[in-house]
């Protein structure tokens, strides 16, 4: 007993404070890819290596449309090695999550000179690929959402429906004394009835998608489900197959997308907040009806 | 026999086998020194396992097949063995008639190649003559008969709704006697699968398993991938394994190319699988002790964890070691900072996994609650061929890294733990032995660590190529078997991880414990589901 308790002494608090305070993350962390469309001389380099199809290209007469898909990037670095004209780097960016599938969709058109190299950007169309809304003031009202409006803690069912058990360790994570997200009243519970969440990690194989809807149906109103993992948004690596359906919302509709290749904890965090935001304005305006 | 296969070796091989088996035995070849292949003229390879094993004492490693029709007009299954100190596999290769579609069961013998023999009927539509339990075990039974391992079934086939049931269990008979089903989806954080306990009472009278439900296709889409694209799929095969399943791969690629990693190169990937292996021991035990209520000792466990999953990222870029393995080496060298943090932290970890183990140790309840439970019996566990982490509980003494050397394990002596009891308390200190040997393996690995190049260039792959490649992962054996073609892509890829052996060893060892008992029992050997369903 003594000895436990020197040991929990020794130990001190160590619970990170984020989203309080920005994420402490080693400077060797690979982000979401970032693309300087008006500086992409050739963007046949990062397509050819991209394992997933992230990036991809096609070609029309003397013109290219590039589509840059972060809902499949697995953030391997591997197009920014790939293109030397320097206009792909890797950034530190992680809390992507987003309720629209589309902002995670960049798109690029080039007019092309003989040897298909870009010559001139004719259009793109950027999303803000960034935070949806700003972390920390989502943290801070989350306590309070919680309190508040769900009168109680807010619970998680978690369902893998095909994954590689990737995303599994770093939802796990998010219960260790490092990320405790139980410090925000958030739990994860057992049975789907209980929980205001259902978040869900793919690709959704052909073997789990009753066991998927089932639960999501066992789950009362109002509910709120969350993709987690580029899996979970697309398919991933694993797309569509025999046995692979492709991503949750081929399934289920989807209020949040996380991505990543697994999402980090931190970004799990974001996206779980955003979709409690959801979640908030859904139960607001089913008391005002 | 199999100690060494020079040309001279092989030929007398072949006449010894000769001798004892006729014309059955084809011939013999040997891709490369420690990967020997034996052709047999007919699919019956009873004789030949049973003289191998009376012989030899051989071990048979991995039983799959291949879709040959195109270029030999048969399919062909391929028995992996092995012997005791003895570097090289042998691979037994039998063909397998298109007009017949039949091959003699083994698994009436050999119950450890059971679900492997079935897998074989699933995907590939051969029917394994005589086994003792013929039904599907890959696919479920409201799948309609297709076989996807068959080269004229295409990846993107969309079948139509499934009806009907998946597995018929069978009945609990008997007074007082019923069935528990549970899953597949599960009360935590867990992977998928079906379990199905027959109780009488509080004891577990018999468990049946209907797993494969994260079944996504992944060996058929290993032939549509190219090879640089692969090492990614590789590394989602099971995601606690990445780094393992990944080096697997680009080892079975170098092998089957002729590409030499540099030293440097190898003692990287020898330090990250052993880190790998670090994360996963030190989380099993924390989760272990959880399941028995000494939730302190899981706190301090996973934050451990944490602290190495950090130490990944400073090392790879990835918290799961992601996207750092590749064909010809590693990605990226370390600086002096990064080793200089590795050094750090795995002092510290070495430290504070002491004072952990101390808690454990102390801890009387805790011991008493896992001793005697969950027991697999040693001869079981042979029987069953079970490997890694939950066959050295059980007194089988394998272990990859020892005996067939890859990486730079060769360089690092360590030892491997191996107990006889068998109980959950026994897989818990497997596991507690092997961190400290790994804290000694990256110890050795880090002099080598600084020096010359991390990577060579990659050629073309050759086509038509074969390569058997084996890890130890930290759950246990973990083979690769492929079969290169044209323009850098695969032929055939086949996965072999450890949890595909082991599932029957739960099976197994629940049996008389009561259903409270099953987490901390399922915990013990904690396998992966996605690692067996692919
Ligand atoms: S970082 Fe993303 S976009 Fe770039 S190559 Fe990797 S998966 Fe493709």
């Amino acid at each position: 007993m003594f000895k436990i308790l020197q040991k929990t002494l020794s130990t001190g608090t160590v619970t990170v404070n984020y989203p309080a305070q920005p994420a402490r993350i080693s400077d060797r962390f690979r982000g979401r890819p970032s693309f300087d469309f008006e500086k992409w001389k050739d963007a046949r380099p990062a397509a050819e290596v991209c394992p997933t199809g992230a990036i991809s290209l096609s070609d029309k007469g003397d013109s290219r449309r590039v589509t840059v898909d972060y809902g499949l990037c697995v953030f391997c670095g591997l197009c920014a090695e790939a293109s030397s004209d320097q206009a792909v780097h890797i950034t530190q960016e992680f809390e992507l999550a987003t309720a629209e599938r589309s902002n995670l969709v960049l798109t690029a058109e080039y007019a092309l000179n003989a040897d298909r190299i870009h010559d001139g950007l004719r259009r793109v169309d950027r999303h803000v690929v960034k935070a949806e809304t700003d972390v920390e003031s989502l943290g801070q009202k989350a306590r309070g959402t919680i309190h508040k409006i769900l009168g109680r803690s807010l619970a998680i069912r978690e369902v893998d429906a095909g994954s590689c058990n990737g995303c599994e360790l770093e939802i796990v994570a998010l219960n260790n004394p490092i990320y405790d997200i139980e410090r925000f009243g958030i739990h994860f519970v057992a049975s789907p009835r209980h929980a205001d969440m259902l978040l869900v990690s793919g690709p959704v194989t052909r073997n789990m998608e009753l066991a998927l809807l089932k639960t999501h149906r066992a789950m009362a109103e109002p509910k709120v489900v969350v993709a987690v993992g580029a899996c979970g948004i697309s398919g991933g690596i694993f797309g569509e197959n025999y046995a692979s359906l492709g991503g949750v919302d081929k399934v289920l509709p989807v209020d949040v997308y996380i991505p990543g290749c697994p999402p980090r904890p931190q970004a799990l965090l974001q996206g779980i907040l955003l979709a409690l935001g959801r979640l908030a304005e859904r139960l607001h305006n089913d008391r005002a009806g | 026999m199999m100690m060494q296969a020079t040309s001279a070796t092989t030929s007398a091989m072949f006449e010894a086998l000769r001798q004892k088996l006729g014309s059955q035995v084809q011939s013999v070849r040997a891709d490369r020194e420690d990967e020997i292949y034996l052709l047999l003229s007919d699919p019956d390879i009873r004789p030949l396992t049973q003289h191998l094993r009376d012989e030899f004492g051989a071990r048979l490693v991995t039983v799959f097949a291949e879709d040959r029709r195109a270029a030999k007009g048969v399919f062909f299954n391929y028995y992996v063995f092995e012997q005791k100190d003895s570097a090289p596999y042998l691979i037994v290769q039998a063909p397998v008639q298109s007009d017949s579609l039949e091959f003699p069961a083994l698994s009436a013998q050999l119950p450890a190649v059971n679900w492997q023999e079935r897998e074989i009927q699933d995907w590939f539509g051969l029917k394994a003559v005589g086994h003792p339990n013929p039904r599907r075990v890959a696919l479920h039974d409201n799948w309609p008969d297709v076989y996807p391992l068959r080269k004229d079934f295409a990846l993107e086939t969309m079948l139509p709704p499934f009806e009907g049931e998946r597995h018929i269990y069978r009945p609990a008979l008997g007074e007082g006697v019923f069935q528990v089903p549970v899953g597949p989806v599960h009360a935590g954080i867990i992977e998928p699968g079906h379990f199905n306990f027959a109780v009488a009472g509080e004891p577990i009278l018999y468990l049946q398993l209907r797993m494969f439900y994260t079944h996504k296709g992944t060996e058929k889409l290993f032939e549509k991938l190219p090879v640089h694209k692969a090492v990614f799929l590789a590394e989602s095969i099971s995601g606690d394994s990445s780094f393992s399943h990944g080096t697997a791969f680009c080892q079975a690629i170098e092998r089957a190319a002729n590409i030499e990693v540099p030293l440097r190169g190898l003692a990287m990937r020898t330090i990250l699988l052993e880190l790998e292996r670090l994360c996963n021991h030190v989380g099993d035990i924390g989760a272990i002790a959880t399941d028995v209520g000494f939730v302190i000792a899981n706190a301090h466990a996973s934050r451990l964890k944490e602290m190495m999953v950090t130490l990944n990222e400073q090392l790879t870029g990835s918290r799961l070691l992601r996207g750092m393995v590749c064909v010809g080496g590693v990605r990226r060298g370390w600086d002096q900072a990064q080793l200089d943090i590795l050094l750090n932290a795995v002092d510290s970890f070495a430290r504070e996994f002491q004072d952990l183990i101390s808690l454990i140790d102390r801890s009387e309840s805790t011991r008493d609650r896992l001793e005697q439970t969950g027991v697999l019996r040693p001869d079981k566990a042979r029987d069953l061929g079970i490997v890694g982490v939950g066959g050295r509980a059980s007194g089988v003494d394998l272990d990859v890294r020892r005996d067939h050397p890859y990486a730079a394990y060769s360089r690092y002596p360590f030892r491997v733990p191996v107990y006889q009891a068998g109980d959950v308390w026994h897989r818990m200190q497997v596991r507690i032995d092997e961190v400290n040997e790994s804290i000694g393996i990256v110890r050795k690995a880090m002099a080598d660590g600084l020096r010359r190049e991390f990577r060579v260039p990659v050629p073309a792959i050759p086509s038509d190529r074969c390569a058997l490649s084996a890890v130890e992962g930290w759950r246990g054996e973990i083979i690769h078997w492929i079969r290169t073609g044209p323009d850098n892509h695969l032929e055939r890829c086949k996965i072999k991880d450890p949890s595909l052996n082991n599932w029957p060893a739960l099976v197994e060892a629940v049996q008389g414990n009561i259903i409270a008992d099953f987490p901390v029992i399922n915990k013990s050997f904690n396998l992966s589901y996605s690692g067996t369903d692919r």
